[in-house]
């Protein structure tokens, strides 16, 4: 184990991302995410990787798929409008399956809204942000150390999917600092570049996917002459017109997510063994939501919390067994209510679900969480 | 005669879908003969494009190919660069891709000298969409969304390159083949931002919307109003008419490219192996 340090969660996002791998980062300054370019800028070159700041949030997206393409793990990091322009990027990584990791340290929105304020409103712009039917994985830590953790699991399913995955910061996590004792490098598992299982000779095919459903796409420069685009193509990496193909390439690209689904949904839970009542929260509003269920405990109320580490793919089983066992859900988030609707969704009827959003630029105090509880448990009567 | 550049084509992906009388498989073509005469390793070299009709290229070329999103090739060929230096990187672009959607990125790339071969086919129109004018259409030439003319002025691709920093800056016909390769074969020899203009024709969307349907006319007009570099210094201004334009060698200038500049960075980081 490595010495305490006090650290900031941007930081710690740039730790894990080195410890996985990363080698290569593109960016542009924004709030509240720059440390993560700041730090990056610092520690790349110093282990023989490369830190570039490029001229727009387009071309920081575009520079690290070509590094990923060229055989770098890679990382770019950005927040509200930045993350906006990323997404037709973002898209082109699903379709050409090229490992990524967008982190996204959200602030208010819409548009430039409060740069500097803390929000979970970007929640549905990571599922739905590009273009098209698509797959998306997604992870949100509560903790400077969390944010090591989900830096690392990030870039491990990026690589092991071969798919972007978008680490879904939030302003409270990012800015916050914390004592950590981070693990050492070589005690992580790390997923490293899946390659090609056969020669050009052999018949390889750079999207012939694996038992898993995932291709070897092969590192450019290592003699394959792969052909990568952003248009449904086939096994063979090339454009096709046909409707076949079409709908058994985008099946594929959400299978191969979806047949790994339950490993990959990380659901935290906390006083729930005996609890009639749960919050249901992520990422810096969970720790809020932690306390506000301690006290709600407190006053005699069986109420415990339910924290999603996935936010994407959703954890649709989770919720359901929440569903038969809880009369209520209470949905905490920073924000006019995202996450409710697919845990109104799961749901579907079988117990209330209420929402506990804020929108105002400050951060969930215990006591409004405590008075969503409390209407809650009164039937939505406040 | 021996054709010792097929080599370099997917014979599979063969016919492209290229109009009859396009110009582009003749900045195509030069492009592998530019390979060909540098003996660039064939798995060492990555094509990358953009989107439009110049961008269909990396299909048919038998490398590692990337045909990127509209108006991206040249920050995905950045990461592929400085990821692996030791690939060489060769961009195929269109007057659409690189100087509108894709300007921004045209102009930090020539700024950072990153060590990359662009060439740039100008069929000043939007082909693969129908013929929409782009900030290559010269002013009043017409074009689907500039039926009175093109209004705005337009670019100057060579001249942008060279003000924004390219070490390297030419520019050649789809009629001035031979020209042309060599151009293109100059741009690998320069370490740092290369820039090559491919003018070609485009008979269909832009020739029929401007009186040169013909292809073989399209080229014509090519030899009857570039002029050489050299020639072009001489000439007269009353000489040099609005329909004549300056082909050539216009700048080179050896500048450390950006993944030698970053080296820098790395030894004094302390990362170097």
């Amino acid at each position: 184990m490595n010495k305490a340090k006090l650290m900031q969660g941007n930081e710690a996002c740039v730790e894990g991302a080195l410890a996985a791998g990363v080698r290569f980062f593109g960016g542009y300054p924004i709030t509240p995410s720059t440390e993560i370019a700041e730090g990056m800028a610092q520690k790349l070159p110093a282990i023989g990787g490369t830190f570039i700041q490029m001229e727009d949030e387009i071309a920081s997206m575009g520079v690290v798929l070509g590094a990923s393409l060229a055989g770098k793990k890679a990382l770019t990091a950005s927040s509200g409008p930045g993350i906006s322009l990323k997404q037709e990027l973002i898209g082109y990584a699903v379709a050409a399956e090229i490992p990524v990791v967008i982190v996204n340290v959200q602030r208010v929105g819409p548009s430039t809204g409060q740069p500097t304020a803390p929000s979970q409103g970007d929640v549905m712009q990571a599922r739905w942000g590009t273009h098209g039917d698509h797959p998306m994985i997604a992870l949100s830590p509560w903790s400077v150390r969390e944010a090591f953790d989900t830096a690392v699991m990030a870039v491990n399913y990026s690589e092991r999917f071969r798919t972007p995955v978008i680490l879904l910061m939030d302003e409270i996590v990012g800015h916050l600092r914390e004592k950590v004792e981070l693990p050492e490098t070589d005690t992580l598992d790390i997923f490293p570049r899946r390659k090609p299982a056969c020669s050009r000779a052999e018949g390889y095919e750079p999207y012939t996917p694996d038992e898993d459903l995932v291709p070897n796409p092969a590192d450019f420069g290592t003699g394959y002459h792969i052909h990568v685009t952003g248009l449904i193509h086939d096994e063979t990496g090339f454009p096709v017109g046909s409707p076949k193909i079409t709908k058994e390439a985008i099946s594929r690209l959400h299978d191969k997510i979806e047949v790994a689904r339950d490993e990959i949904t990380h659901v935290e839970e906390y006083f729930m063994d005996d609890a009639e009542y749960a919050v249901v929260s992520f990422g810096g509003s969970a720790r809020t939501a932690y306390e506000a269920v301690i006290n709600a405990r407190n006053k005699g109320i069986k109420i415990g919390l339910v924290r999603l580490i996935t936010i994407w793919p959703f954890a649709d089983k989770a919720i359901d067994e929440l569903a038969q066992k809880v009369k209520g859900i209470l949905v905490a988030e920073l924000n006019y209510g995202q996450l409710v609707g697919e845990v109104e969704r799961v749901v579907a009827g079988r117990c209330d679900v209420q929402l506990c959003g804020k929108y105002d630029m400050t951060i969930f105090e215990p006591e409004e969480i405590e008075a969503g509880i409390d209407k809650l448990i009164a039937g939505g009567k406040a | 005669m021996e054709r010792s550049y097929e080599k370099y084509f997917r014979q599979n992906r063969l016919p492209h879908l290229w109009c009859p009388g396009c110009g582009n498989g003749i900045a195509m073509k030069a492009i592998v003969q530019a390979i060909e005469k540098k003996g660039l390793n064939q798995d060492n070299t990555v094509i990358v494009s953009g989107i439009g009709c110049s961008s269909r290229a990396s299909g048919y070329m038998d490398f590692d190919t990337l045909h990127t999103a509209h108006g991206r090739a040249i920050p995905f060929a950045t990461g592929i660069k400085l990821a692996n230096p030791e690939l060489n990187v060769i961009v195929i672009t269109g007057d659409g891709d690189c100087t509108a959607i894709g300007g921004n990125h045209f102009i930090h790339g020539c700024r950072r000298n990153v060590d990359l071969t662009v060439v740039l086919f100008n069929n000043s129109i939007y082909g693969m969409t129908g013929g929409q004018a782009s900030p290559m259409t010269p002013t009043h030439k017409k074009a689907t969304t500039a039926p009175y003319g093109a209004v705005d002025r337009n670019f100057d691709a060579c001249k942008l390159a060279q003000a924004a920093g390219a070490t390297y800056v030419a520019r050649s016909t789809a009629f001035h083949v031979q020209h042309l390769t060599d151009m293109i074969a100059g741009g690998f020899d320069n370490k740092g931002f290369s820039f090559i203009e491919a003018i070609v024709q485009c008979p269909t969307s832009f020739g029929r919307k401007n009186k040169m349907a013909d292809p073989a006319k399209m080229m014509m007009w090519m030899r009857d109003n570039a002029v050489m570099q050299a020639a072009w210094d001489k000439l007269p201004a009353d000489k040099k008419t609005p329909e004549k334009f300056p082909i050539g060698l216009f700048y080179n200038e050896a500048e450390t490219d950006y993944a030698s500049a970053y080296d820098e960075v790395i030894q004094i980081a302390g990362g170097a192996k």
